[in-house]
């Protein structure tokens, strides 16, 4: 290719690129500075050891890993065979796929206040079970660790359903026959064919599932005990940031928060390298 | 087998019906909560009122609350699309060294998930005054909207064929002429996607806006939220009406949405 074509490249490149270098790349270069330093500029290591000494704070990144990583397993888990079952379609996907949409687009903040009522002592779902005779006396599903892991799941699930679902169509139908006419049960195709060419999306779909989980803040606040068994590291990195108004101690929140996001997404990718070697074969046959 | 098969049936209509059960009756209790009076006990309340919607009116700028929501869902769509669409056809056309670690870079800020990144970004928002602006709400929310769109018109641009454009390179049109009367035409489909789903993402993010608005540079999902963190300060029903607005609102630009695109289009693409 010429010259001209390449510089052509980089002007039609330069404003994507001047965007993720100056509202993305540079803020988390600033967060890594600033939490590496005091209010004055001058290098420290205090804001992370004060993180990890002060159980207060420390104890967040369990709080949070605690509600993030069970519902995280239960959204995939409960994704693999739903989107497994609507991999040719079905009738009333359209209306299916709409509801699963809803919560995602509405967001967590509307979701939240909606529980807050729905599921509160009086609301409509306490009033159901008890009819039904479930249960004898209201279930306590709001201001505390469960009413944000439903909020969670009532988000997460589509997420991973969708994406599952958009991954799984892909799959060649070939292969899946192929496994049938040589004698195999539907079992030992979903297994044996489907499952490990499904481990890949898998794989990204818990990655993204965990970081948003892991993430979690308006429903924790609203839906949870922020002040106590919901104090999930996003409310420990905001406080120190707009409430103490300490930049330096919350960037390096912040970067910790990061940190074990990638720690876990590196698992999950291992895992999945164990899992899935060999070609992809997951195109439209 | 043909039991087992039914037996998948029942299980799967009867988890969506759960599903559907359950994220209806969150809208509808917030719908009816807003309209109603001492909903004390019982399945529907009784009094209906149109009060707490005058309440929220008093209590909140509405007009102001959707000015801001549009100018900056609308602002963002174009800016990001300006910014995207060269960058979309550079990589699904051309072939160059690091293609593969730029994508990957513009991949990143649509899997750091908001919270993670947007602490450090409002930071800097404060450094440069930026914070409690329109222009500092309208930044921040650049960052989940280009990625997002590059990704989504990248395919668009690939299903265009090369032969229209050599066919007007090799009759002297320019790259400027090239992009506007061959390609952006003929991508028309992807950009309606790409904004629309632009725009309803940016009306629903919350963590953004929330971290560097101000006063009256919120947008509504940020005064939603900040109306039902300051529980007991207003009636619940008050918070409630002004979820109804949201939701309508978003609501609204879903359904719009949805007239372009599936639903699968709104996550994360897998490949």
């Amino acid at each position: 290719m010429s010259s001209a074509s390449k510089s052509g490249t980089k002007v039609l490149l330069a404003p994507a690129i001047a965007f993720l270098v100056l509202l993305f790349l540079y803020p988390f270069a600033y967060g890594l500075y600033l939490s590496f330093t005091k209010a004055d500029g001058a290098a420290t290591f205090s804001n992370y050891l004060r993180f990890f000494k002060d159980p207060w704070d420390f104890r967040t990144i369990w709080t949070t890993l605690w509600i993030s990583v069970p519902i995280t397993f239960i959204n995939v888990g409960l994704a693999i065979p739903f989107a497994y079952y609507m991999r040719r379609g079905m009738k009333g996907e359209k209306t299916i796929t709409f509801f699963l949409i809803v919560p995602i687009t509405l967001g967590a903040v509307l979701i939240s206040e909606g529980m807050l009522s729905y599921m509160g002592p009086r609301g409509w779902l306490n009033q159901f079970l008890m009819a039904i005779g479930l249960v004898r006396e209201p279930v306590r599903f709001t201001h505390n660790y469960l009413g944000v892991v439903i909020s969670l799941g009532l988000s997460g699930f589509p997420y991973a359903f969708l994406m599952l679902l958009g991954y799984v169509s892909g799959i060649n139908p070939d292969l899946e026959k192929a496994g049938q006419m040589l004698g195999a049960s539907r079992l030992q195709t979903f297994w044996k064919i489907l499952f490990p060419l499904m481990v890949p999306g898998i794989a990204i779909a818990f990655c993204l599932n965990f970081v948003m989980a892991f993430s979690v803040f308006p429903s924790a606040v609203l839906l949870g005990q922020p002040s106590g068994p919901t104090r999930v590291i996003a409310i420990a990195a905001y406080q120190w940031a707009f409430e103490k108004f300490n930049f330096n101690a919350a960037s390096a929140i912040s970067m910790i928060m990061a940190a074990i996001e990638l720690i876990v997404i590196t698992l999950v990718l291992v895992w999945r390298g164990r899992m899935y070697k060999g070609a992809s074969i997951v195109g439209k046959g | 087998m043909r039991s087992k098969l039914k037996l998948s049936n029942v299980l799967f209509a009867a988890a969506m019906v759960v599903y559907v059960a359950n994220v209806l009756g969150i809208l509808f209790t917030v719908i009816l909560n807003s309209i109603s009076k001492d909903w004390f006990r019982g399945v529907f309340p009784r009094i209906f009122t149109g009060d707490w919607y005058r309440y929220v009116s008093r209590d909140h700028d509405i007009g102001n609350l959707m000015f801001v929501t549009f100018t900056v869902a609308i602002l963002d769509v174009v800016i990001a699309l300006i910014i995207s669409f060269p960058a979309a056809y550079a990589l699904a056309r051309k072939e160059f060294r690091g293609k593969g670690l730029l994508l990957s870079l513009f991949l990143l800020p649509m899997i750091v998930p908001p919270m993670a990144y947007g602490i450090p970004l409002a930071m800097l928002c404060y450094k440069f005054h930026l914070a409690a602006r329109l222009s500092g709400v309208i930044l921040v929310n650049l960052v989940p909207i280009v990625p997002f769109m590059i990704l989504i018109l990248m395919p668009f641009i690939e299903q265009v064929g090369t032969n229209l454009e050599s066919a007007a390179v090799m009759l002297g049109a320019r790259r400027t002429t090239i992009f506007r009367k061959i390609l952006v035409p003929l991508t028309v489909p992807g950009i309606l996607t790409a904004g629309i789903l632009s725009i309803v993402k940016t009306i629903s993010m919350f963590d953004l806006t929330y971290l560097v608005a101000g006063g009256n540079t919120q947008t509504i999902v940020v005064a939603l939220y900040a109306d039902a963190y300051a529980a007991g300060a207003r009636p619940p029903q008050a918070v409630d009406a002004l979820a109804v607005i949201y939701f309508l609102t978003a609501m609204i630009c879903l359904l719009v949405a949805l007239k372009f695109v599936s639903p699968t289009q709104m996550v994360f693409k897998l490949k």
